[in-house]
C-alpha cells in the first residue's frame, strides 16, 4: 500500500471494509541479553469500527507488544497490519508520526501526565503537537475536561488530583484531538473498582462511536463486562476470542 | 510546544536552578578570569598610554617591553630628527634606581626623565601642582595613589603617625636629594615599583654614570604625512626599532604575558571554568532528560516528531544558557566594580561577554546534544512498559 497519500479523515473505505484494525500474521521479536525473544507469533486480529476490544492474558504474553504495533509505535518484523487501511511500515518516519498524532489517542497505565502542567495544559498537548495554537488548544482542552466532569479542576496540577481524576484527565487528553482509535494500557490498574467502572463508562461514552475503535490491554477482570470482544493471548498468540463477555463468562469457548 | 518545554523545565526546580547555577558559575569563572587577564595586559601598557603625545616610539631593536631599559646613543636623537616627516623628536630616560624615603625606607623606584624643554611624555593629569613645576630646582613628581600606599611614611619618626608622602617632602634617589613638587594621576600599571617623574637632565644627573643613558625617543609626525612611511624611514635611517604606541603596547603585553606564565595560568583557570560548566550542564541536563524520559516517550507516542522534541530541548537549553550567561556576566561586572577600587587588574571589554557567550554556546551544544541523542533514540513503546 502507498504511504500516507490521502488524509486520514477520508480513508479508502473499500480497503478496510469497516475494520479499524486488520492484522495478519504479525510477528515481532526482541533481543534480550543476547537471547532472541519472540513476543508475537503470527497474530491475526481484526478490530471493527465502533468496537471495544480488550486484549487479556498473562504477563509477557505479547499484549503490550501487539498494541504497540497497532498504535504504530513499534515496527513489526513480519506480517501485515493496517490501521484504517493504512500500513505504518509503508510510511516514512515523519508520516507515521503525523498519522499517529492525528489518528490515535493514548491512555497510559501510569497516566503519564506531565507533572508541571495543569490538567488543561496536559489535555491540550495532543492539539499542540498537531500544530494548534495555544489559546485554542487550551480552550478545547477545557471543553473536553468538562465532558469528563473535571471542568472545575482545569487549573489543578496532577499531584493535586486523585488517581481517578488523573485518569480522567488522561482520557480527556486521549480524546481531545478526536482520534479515530483510542489505545489504553491497563487504564484501571491503579484505580479502585468503582472508579475503574466510571473510567470505562466514560471511555465508552465519550471515546467510542461507529467511526472509532477502542483497544484496551488489561488484567482487570472487573472491567471485562465493558468489552464488545475479548482476545485472550498467550505466548505471543491469540488463543481465544470471546464475544460480548458481559453476557458470558470469560472462560466460555471462543469464536470471532 | 514551547510552553510545554518551559513548564517541564521550570517544574523541576532543583535541576533547573542547578543548570542555571552551573552555567552562571562557568560564565563567571571564564569572564572574570578573562577580564583580569585583559586588565593585566592593559596595565602592561599603562606608561605608554600615559605618555601618549607621540606618534612613534624609537628604541633599541632588542627592547622587549616598556621597562626594558636598553640605552641608545645620543646621536640617535639627531638622526631621528633628520628623517623627513618628523615634526619633533625628544628623548626619554627610564630606568630603575635606588630610592630612600624620609622615614628611612629603601626601595627601588622607576625614574622617568622627560625632555626639559617640552616635557613631552608627561601624564595627562596633575593632582597637585602644575606640570611646569617639574622644571623647578630638584623637583620630582610622584603618583597620587602611590603617595599613600607604596610611598607611605611608616617608619622611624613616622611610626606613631604614619602619613602619605606629600608635596614638599624630600627623598633621595641614588643618594641625590630631590623634592616632591607635585602629584599626578597615572593609569594603573602592571609593574609594582613606584614611578617618579623628573626632567631628562635631572634624571641623567642622578642616574649611575654610564656611557649611554637615553632609552627612548618620542616622535611626532608632521601633519599630513603618513606615519607608516615615517616609521619605515626612521628604521631604515637609524637601524633602530620604531613602533607606534599601539604596537609598543602589544609587544609589551605579549612579552609579559608569555614570559611570566600569566597566560598559561589564566588559560588554565578559563579552561577549568569551561570544563566545570560542561560537566555540570551535561550531567544535570542528562539527569533531567532521564527523569523525563517517560514523558518524552509519551510525547513521541502522541505524535511529537524528532524535530518537535529537539526544538523543545533546544528551547530549554537556550533559556538556561541565557539565564546562566546573564547572571554570570552580571556577577563578573559586579566583581569588577568592587575590584576597581583596588589595585587589582580588571577590564571587561566587549570581547569578554562574547567569549563567555561562545564558551557557553559550546557547552550547551555538547550537553544538549548528549541529551537530545538519548531522546532521539528513545523507543516510544517504553510508555507501555510498567
Amino acid at each position: 500500500m502507498t504511504a500516507l497519500s490521502t488524509p486520514p479523515s477520508s480513508p479508502p473505505t473499500r480497503q478496510y471494509n469497516g475494520l479499524a484494525v486488520a492484522c495478519r500474521g504479525v510477528t515481532k521479536s526482541f533481543e534480550a541479553g543476547g537471547t532472541k525473544v519472540t513476543a508475537l507469533r503470527g497474530v491475526d486480529l481484526d478490530i471493527k469500527l465502533g468496537e471495544l476490544m480488550m486484549l487479556v492474558g498473562p504477563s509477557g504474553c505479547g499484549k503490550t507488544t501487539l498494541i504497540s504495533v497497532i498504535a504504530g509505535i513499534l515496527d513489526r518484523d513480519a506480517g501485515e497490519c493496517r490501521v484504517f487501511g493504512e500500513d505504518f511500515s509503508a510510511m516514512s518516519g515523519r508520516d507515521k508520526t503525523r498519522f499517529r498524532g492525528r489518528t490515535v489517542g493514548f491512555v497510559f497505565q501510569a497516566f503519564n501526565l506531565l507533572p508541571a502542567l495543569t490538567a488543561a495544559q496536559n489535555v491540550a498537548v495532543p492539539l499542540l503537537i498537531n500544530g494548534e495554537g495555544r489559546s485554542s488548544a487550551v480552550k478545547k482542552a477545557k471543553e473536553m475536561l468538562d465532558r469528563v466532569g473535571l471542568a472545575d479542576r482545569a487549573s489543578s496540577l496532577p499531584r493535586q488530583l486523585s488517581g481517578g481524576q488523573q485518569q480522567r484527565v488522561a482520557i480527556a487528553r486521549a480524546l481531545v484531538h478526536s482520534p479515530r482509535m483510542i489505545v489504553c494500557d491497563e487504564p484501571t490498574s491503579a484505580l479502585d473498582h468503582e472508579t475503574g467502572h466510571v473510567v470505562l463508562r466514560l471511555l465508552k461514552e465519550v471515546g467510542l462511536d461507529e467511526s472509532k475503535a477502542l483497544v484496551i490491554v488489561t488484567h482487570d477482570s472487573r472491567i471485562f463486562e465493558f468489552a464488545d470482544r475479548i482476545a485472550k493471548m498467550d505466548d505471543g498468540r491469540i488463543v481465544e476470542f470471546i464475544d460480548k463477555p458481559g453476557q458470558a463468562s470469560p472462560s466460555a469457548p471462543a469464536h470471532h | 510546544m514551547t510552553m510545554v518545554a518551559l513548564l517541564m523545565l521550570f517544574g523541576d526546580r532543583l535541576k533547573y536552578l542547578g543548570l542555571v547555577a552551573g552555567l552562571a558559575f562557568a560564565t563567571l569563572l571564564i569572564t572574570q578570569q578573562g577580564s583580569i587577564l585583559i586588565g593585566m595586559a592593559s596595565q602592561t601598557g599603562a606608561w605608554i598610554r600615559d605618555s601618549g603625545q607621540a606618534d612613534l616610539w624609537i628604541m633599541d631593536e632588542q627592547v622587549d617591553f616598556s621597562e626594558d631599559a636598553k640605552p641608545l646613543p645620543d646621536t640617535a636623537l639627531y638622526r631621528v630628527r633628520g628623517v623627513e616627516g618628523v615634526q619633533w623628536a625628544v628623548p626619554i630616560y627610564k630606568n630603575w634606581l635606588k630610592g630612600q624615603l624620609p622615614d628611612g625606607r629603601k626601595m627601588t623606584v622607576i625614574v622617568v626623565g622627560l625632555d626639559d624643554a617640552t616635557l613631552v611624555g608627561a601624564p595627562p593629569g596633575m593632582v597637585e601642582g602644575k606640570l611646569e613645576d617639574l622644571r623647578t630646582e630638584k623637583a620630582l613628581f610622584i603618583e597620587a595613589r602611590d603617595a599613600d600606599t607604596k610611598l607611605r611614611l611608616t617608619r622611624g619618626a613616622f611610626a606613631a603617625a604614619p602619613r602619605a608622602l606629600r608635596v614638599g617632602d624630600r627623598l633621595s634617589i641614588n643618594d641625590q636629594e630631590l623634592r616632591v613638587a607635585g602629584t599626578m594621576r597615572l593609569s594603573r600599571s602592571f609593574f609594582w615599583d613606584p614611578v617618579i617623574y623628573t626632567t631628562y637632565t635631572r634624571a641623567l644627573s642622578i642616574a649611575p654614570p654610564e656611557r649611554r643613558l637615553m632609552n627612548f625617543v618620542l616622535v611626532k609626525v608632521r601633519p599630513g604625512i603618513d606615519p607608516i612611511r615615517v616609521q619605515a624611514d626612521i628604521k631604515r635611517a637609524t637601524g633602530l626599532e620604531a613602533l607606534t604606541g599601539d604596537e609598543f603596547e602589544a609587544r609589551t603585553a605579549k612579552y609579559i604575558l608569555e614570559k611570566t606564565g600569566i597566560l598559561i595560568n589564566f588559560g588554565l583557570a578559563v579552561g577549568l571554568g569551561f570544563v566545570i560548566g560542561l560537566l555540570v550542564a551535561a550531567q544535570t541536563l542528562y539527569a533531567f532528560t532521564l527523569d523525563n524520559l517517560r514523558h518524552f516517550a509519551a510525547l513521541k507516542a502522541m505524535g511529537a516528531g524528532n524535530a518537535t522534541l529537539v526544538g523543545m530541548m533546544s528551547v530549554q537549553v537556550v533559556v538556561v544558557a541565557l539565564l546562566g550567561l546573564g547572571i554570570g556576566l552580571g556577577a563578573t561586572a559586579l566583581m569588577g566594580r568592587l575590584i576597581v577600587a583596588t589595585d587589582l587588574a580588571f577590564k571587561m571589554t566587549w570581547h569578554v561577554p562574547v567569549a563567555g557567550a561562545a564558551a557557553l554556546l559550546v557547552i550547551c551544544l555538547i550537553s544538549g546534544a548528549l541529551s537530545m541523542l538519548k531522546v532521539l533514540r528513545l523507543e516510544p513503546a517504553i510508555v507501555f512498559k510498567g
